[in-house]
């Protein structure tokens, strides 16, 4: 009798992909368990084919699918025969993981405050938040941390959320990164949330890396797309590399799963007037001689008469490196005027100094979602597209027809701006005046 | 005293491509430069190095080539350069890349104190404002984000005063040091390096740091330490729109054309 041949199933070799590498920042040699990944001056990865062990790790964490597995002929065969067998091995370590993961249940939006007066984003945030916890089917809980606050869990069950913790004392009257850290923290350790969402702010922003640091989970910024994954997981997805592209992001190995998006990103959800839900009162003692910051002056910057809304207007004129030069922006203004709104640019217009920084529309500068939005010469990079994609319509101006605007317009015209902003301006004066 | 700058190379965003027809990024022949807002960040470094005595230092986690940054940096005047690689620092999300500063932060003061570290307010690469902070948490230093002016630095009450720029308002806020700062591009107009300055650089030494160094974990750093992952990068899929009229030859009936759908629709009244 001969003892019977096992056959190990082949593991095969990585390999690159030609042209699909992102140059993400070596994610597949930070892996490699043979140190059998180096990186190029370009930052891509040239495999040691011969130190290979195919473990597949590489190929797990490259995020533009730029690497893949090889097989021999032969080995491809061994493959088929044991294409039958399968089966996930599970171990202990990630059996504990799970049911870790398992603990924490329910979405929480933090409600942002200014002396009692929450920021719109917050409601926004309530509105997609309500759907993911439907589709996980947990209760969407609003958190309320400030100093005379207990008005607004009336208003976040008003924007859906079915309960409020609320923590209202007055070391919580203005906002600090401390309290309001320590705060937050606090109430995950102890109601352990599953997803966690925050405005990108200047407040939210400083909390939300701050509490993702001490809690040691994942943070996805400035997230333009939420949804949930067959196996209940969050589905970020944001902008990336400056917003040339888009990159859907997950943290489903952590807990709680946090991200932040930006005012104007979600629609305003409908308001239910008495709408109601149970208020959990919340405490967090913490004396304020134990804070070492203080907050000594507010300025509000009601700004003068220069001082342009870009992201509440209703009708925004957009200008970019078409318009050549910044007196051409006056073309533009005559249009905003008789339609009632601003002018707003792309980052060319405001890098080549044609238009103040607070008009920017775009990944770095606001985003909007006007009623009508008129792209002028602005080629439509996507890093400009995720800035005004959601606006009721839009309407490109340019003269070139291969140019990215005109992929998310509504209405384009393809022509010379000099010449169709002018007549659009006439004509919508004509309007006006035959109304009158 | 120390004060430090926190610097990432990035790409120059502003020139990445899409290939229309792959649906890629072309990269080739795009230039890495220092992320434009640390460059404030470390002209404020070097101010509080001219103005108060300071001892200034450029910290960068990155692969090898970061050096070229760290270089610029001794050629504006810091007194140390220091490069945080290996190769297991990288693929990091922001968890793991403030881990790997902060444990370099850490590292520095224990030979001499650290008052102040400055970062830029967000890359251009990732935009996402989260290393600052997580550096001040990992550290327990006051964080104070978004700054554009430095209104008092007091070393003997050890207390820093700083406007923050938010949305429709300033604060003017005071915090105990050391503190992690980070700025906006109004904070200084950042300057720019003397011939000689220039010259000395290229052979003054940037110094690198491994984690043989740092000794941190290797779970916690790098794509190893980072709770966050790319599953999918894609350009997204966009609903082609109407062309109204012919704009190049008959602008104006081109224009009229396009406020009577827009009236039709009603879209727009005036």
């Amino acid at each position: 009798m001969s003892e019977p041949v096992k056959v190990k199933r082949p593991r095969g070799k990585a390999r690159v992909i030609a042209g699909k590498c992102i140059a993400c920042g070596a994610r597949c040699q930070s892996v490699c368990p043979i140190n059998g990944v180096e990186m190029s001056e370009q930052g891509e990865p040239v495999i040691e084919t011969a130190k290979c062990i195919g473990c597949v790790k590489c190929v797990k964490a490259c995020p533009a699918g730029a690497l893949e597995m090889f097989y021999t002929p032969e080995e491809l065969a061994i493959i088929a025969s044991f294409e039958k067998h399968g089966g996930e091995e599970i171990d202990e370590e990630e059996l504990e993981r799970r049911s870790r993961v398992a603990a924490y249940k329910g979405v929480w939006v933090f409600v942002e405050q200014n002396d009692g007066e929450a920021a719109k984003v917050s409601w926004e945030l309530t509105g997609v938040g309500r759907e993911l916890a439907d589709t996980l089917g947990v209760p969407l809980s609003a958190v309320i941390i400030g100093s005379g606050v207990d008005h607004l869990a009336d208003t976040a069950f008003s924007y859906c959320a079915d309960q409020a913790y609320m923590i209202n004392d007055s070391v919580f009257r203005q906002y600090r990164t401390e309290p309001f850290l320590a705060a937050m923290c606090h109430l995950i350790e102890k109601h352990k949330p599953q997803v966690v969402l925050m405005g990108a702010t200047g407040m939210g922003r400083d909390l939300a890396g701050a509490v993702a640091t001490r809690v040691k989970t994942g943070l996805t910024a400035d997230c333009t797309g939420l949804g949930i994954d067959a196996k209940g997981n969050l589905m970020q997805t944001r902008p990336a590399f400056g917003g040339n592209i888009m990159a859907t992001i997950m943290c489903d190995r952590f807990r709680p799963q946090m991200a932040t998006v930006r005012p104007h990103v979600m629609p305003m959800p409908q308001q239910r007037q008495g709408a109601t839900g149970i208020t959990i009162p919340e405490s967090c003692p913490i004396p304020e001689s134990s804070i070492f910051t203080r907050v000594l002056e507010v300025i509000t910057d009601k700004g003068g008469k220069d001082k342009v809304d870009v992201a509440g207007a209703e009708f925004i004129v957009s200008g970019g490196r078409g318009l050549m030069a910044k007196e051409n922006f006056a073309l533009l203004e005559e249009l905003a005027e008789e339609l009632g709104g601003v002018v707003g640019g792309s980052r060319s217009a405001v890098d080549a100094g044609w238009l103040p920084q607070d008009r920017q529309v775009g990944q770095t500068g606001k985003t909007v979602r006007p009623k009508i939005y008129i792209a002028c010469g602005i080629s439509g990079a996507i890093q400009h597209l995720v800035g005004m994609q959601d606006s009721d319509v839009i309407v490109a101006i340019n003269r070139d027809r291969e140019a990215p605007i005109f992929e998310v317009a509504t209405f384009g015209i393809v022509g010379d701006l000099f010449e169709v902003v002018p007549a659009l301006t006439a004509g919508v004066r004509e309007m006006k005046q035959l109304r009158s | 005293m120390l004060v430090i700058a926190c610097l990432k190379q990035v790409p120059d965003t502003t020139q990445v491509q899409i290939d229309p027809v792959t649906n890629t990024l072309v990269r080739d022949g795009i230039p890495f430069i220092v992320n434009p807002y640390d460059t404030h960040a470390l002209e404020e470094t070097l101010r509080l190095k001219d103005s108060h005595g300071l001892k200034s230092v450029a910290l960068s986690m990155g692969p090898p080539n970061a050096e070229a940054t760290l270089r610029k940096a001794l050629a504006l005047g810091v007194d140390r350069s220091i490069l945080l690689s290996d190769r297991a620092f990288g693929g990091a999300d922001t968890l793991s890349t403030s881990n790997v500063l902060a444990a370099a932060i850490r590292k520095l003061g224990e030979s001499e104190e650290v008052g102040l570290v400055f970062c830029g307010k967000q890359t251009i690469d990732g935009d996402t404002a989260q290393v600052g902070p997580g550096i001040a948490v990992r550290l327990g230093y006051s964080q104070l984000t978004l700054v554009d002016r430095i209104e008092k630095l007091d070393l003997d009450a050890k207390t820093v005063t700083v406007r923050r720029k938010l949305e429709g308002r300033y604060e003017i806020v005071e915090a105990r040091l050391p503190a992690m700062i980070t700025v906006v591009r109004e904070l200084n107009r950042p300057r720019y390096p003397t011939v000689p300055m220039r010259l000395a650089s290229a052979k003054a030494e940037v110094e690198s740091w491994s984690n043989e160094q740092l000794q941190l974990d290797v779970n916690s750093v790098g794509l190893k330490g980072s709770p966050t992952w790319v599953s999918r990068i894609f350009s997204p899929e966009r609903q082609e729109g109407e062309i109204i009229g012919d704009g190049l030859n008959d602008p104006i009936a081109a224009a009229r054309l396009l406020l009577d759908r827009l009236v039709q629709g009603d879209m727009l009244s005036v």
